[in-house]
């Protein structure tokens, strides 16, 4: 894998990396990817479901706890918080216009 | 009263009898602790409101008439699984400081069941490792062999157990992350079928992978928490009903099938002991077969995309805007990047950057569509050899514990769950038993031995882990 690769993951994955990393992570996925490549080859042709039989187990649609009973224990895990909210940066901008 | 080897049921007799309380058995829990943990690093937090809880436990075994399976019992819980009002660090440096707000349905029924949970264990960052080296907070040590690991992921469960502080642990298995720690450190570790056990309050990893499990020093004793943790609930979908699956009897005698193929790569004194485990089962009066399982040995790859798949996913939780660690950038994305940046160890971004790799567009179909398809074959391969067999026996892992920074390329690490990673990838339950030792450098080392069963046959393993374990 390319450095420009590991950068463009690194991106979709939201995670700033050094160039020490992207290296090393180059290298490693490569290792990596050479194993986990085996995959490919098998063939199953068209008999196989790619997703095994799920269902989906609903719930009736009402309050199951007393209203507020984990705001406050919610709120206190916000690391930056004002009053009762999060506090996030803006997120438009015209820096790339 | 040797701390060493602890039995819920000679503890709990004990305290029946008012020849040992809960509040002295913390005590020495507490003494151990203090004298070993030191070196092993087993513990990440020792909770002090638990001397309350033991006196709790005093004075019902005191009054007399106790039920509750547990009560006094000291247990220990990886620290991915949340207790509420303390921390749950994952092992992760982006959750440090991040404290539960709630328990995990496995802490409640522990705690409903009586127990008194002593302490936070250390893990592999995320349950991300086969070594517990991985920890942002240091590695664990194995406490038969201090220059060894414990394995891993749930390598602090398994070295609180081994170093004798509590009777039973707490971990998670998600590719052998309770199995292959139970083998290093001569422990039973139990890998309950996928949905048996609910997975509300777990820390999630790989989400259809992820199990939480019991370590401890005896098959009985695995099976006392197995009965207080185990069943339906609410909050977690993929939990099943009694009655899911068809019964899995218990019998006389038991054929075993070993997929004999499949057992390459082993180290030739661990061959020896898994072929003495082999022939103690003869003795006993089972019957041992080859069986056929081609698709075993595409496990591993397959588990290593559809792991970093479901990882990169749920790890997209991490923004540094709702809990957690939080770095400041210019901008809400470079709050992201870096918050990230800093909160994960080298594993976890590994594993993100892979996963998202694997489910780009143009590579799906041919990783992540491909790796589903092996799991769905893998399970018809084993539904075919359990027509014919009631139970499969391969080693646990290849090897006995290994040096600490012995394995420095990630690959060479992966290659330690090629045993494990069937019975996460079809669901099915599968424990470690201690069977055997090898010898390294002066030093004897425990092997496991792992049975699979069908869908809901942990009865069965358990019947079979006492007979070879001569319980």
């Amino acid at each position: 894998m390319t450095k420009e690769e590991i950068q463009h993951l690194a991106r979709l994955s939201r995670i700033h990396l050094s160039e020490k990393e992207i290296e090393s992570f180059a290298q490693e996925a490569d290792a990596i990817l050479g194993y986990v490549d085996q995959i490919k080859e098998l063939s199953f042709g068209e008999r196989k479901p790619v997703v095994p039989p799920h269902q989906n187990p609903l719930r009736d649609d009402v309050v199951t706890h007393t209203p507020g009973a984990y705001t406050d224990a919610i709120l206190d895990a916000f690391p930056k918080r004002v009053g009762r909210y999060a506090l996030v940066k803006k997120i438009l901008s015209n820096d790339n216009a | 009263m040797p701390n060493d080897k602890l039995s819920i049921k000679v503890m709990r007799d004990a305290f029946t009898l008012g020849t040992d309380t809960p509040s002295a058995a913390l005590e020495r829990t507490l003494a151990v602790i203090t004298e070993k943990d030191t070196d092993v690093h087993a513990y990440l937090e020792v909770y002090e409101d638990a001397k309350e809880q033991a006196l709790v436990a005093d004075r019902l075994y005191k009054e007399g008439g106790v039920t509750a399976p547990l009560l006094g019992i000291p247990v220990a819980l990886k620290n991915n699984i949340l207790v509420k009002g303390k921390k749950a660090t994952a092992g992760s440096k982006i959750l440090e400081n991040y404290i539960a707000s709630y328990d995990a349905t496995v802490t409640k029924r522990l705690v409903d069941a009586g127990a008194i949970i002593v302490g936070a264990t250390n893990l592999d960052e995320f349950a991300m490792g086969s070594s517990t080296e991985n920890s942002a907070f240091g590695p664990t040590k194995n406490p038969l062999d201090l220059s060894r690991v414990p394995g891993g992921s749930s390598g602090g469960s398994a070295a609180a157990v081994a170093m004798g502080s509590v009777p039973v642990a707490l971990g998670t298995d998600t590719g052998g992350s309770i199995r292959l720690p139970a083998s290093f450190c001569g422990l039973v570790g139990l890998k309950t079928t996928y949905g048996r056990v609910s997975r509300n309050g777990l820390i999630a990893m790989g989400s259809s992978l992820d199990q939480a499990g019991p370590f401890g020093n005896s098959v009985a004793d695995v099976e006392t928490v197995f009965d207080v943790i185990k069943g339906e609930d609410s909050f977690d979908a993929t939990t099943y009903k009694e009655g899911t699956y068809a019964e899995v009897p218990l019998k006389p005698t038991y054929r075993i099938g070993i997929p004999r193929d499949f057992l390459k790569g082993i180290e030739s004194d661990v061959m020896k002991v898994f072929e003495d485990a082999e022939a103690r089962l003869v003795s006993l009066g089972h019957e041992i077969v080859d069986v056929q399982l081609p698709m075993m040995e595409k496990g591993l790859a397959a588990y290593y995309i559809v792991m970093p798949a479901e990882v990169s996913s749920n790890l997209a939780r991490y923004d540094g805007v709702r809990f957690g660690l939080h770095v400041d950038g210019r901008d809400l994305l470079d709050d992201y990047e870096r918050t990230r940046a800093q909160g994960f160890g080298p594993e976890v971004k590994r594993r993100i950057l892979l996963g998202t790799y694997l489910l780009s567009s143009g590579y799906y179909d041919a990783y992540y569509g491909k790796a589903e398809q092996v799991r769905v074959v893998m399970r018809e391969e084993l539904a075919s050899a359990y027509e014919v067999v009631d139970c499969i026996l391969t080693p646990t892992a290849p090897m006995p514990a290994w040096k600490i920074g012995e394995k420095s390329d990630p690959l060479s690490m992966y290659l330690a769950d090629i045993f494990t990673v069937p019975a996460n990838l079809t669901g099915v339950p599968a424990i470690s038993l201690p069977f055997g030792a090898v010898s390294r450098e002066g030093k004897e080392l425990p092997i496991g031995i792992q049975l699979m069963a069908p869908h809901d046959g942990e009865r069965r393993l358990f019947d079979l882990g006492k007979q070879l374990l001569s319980e």
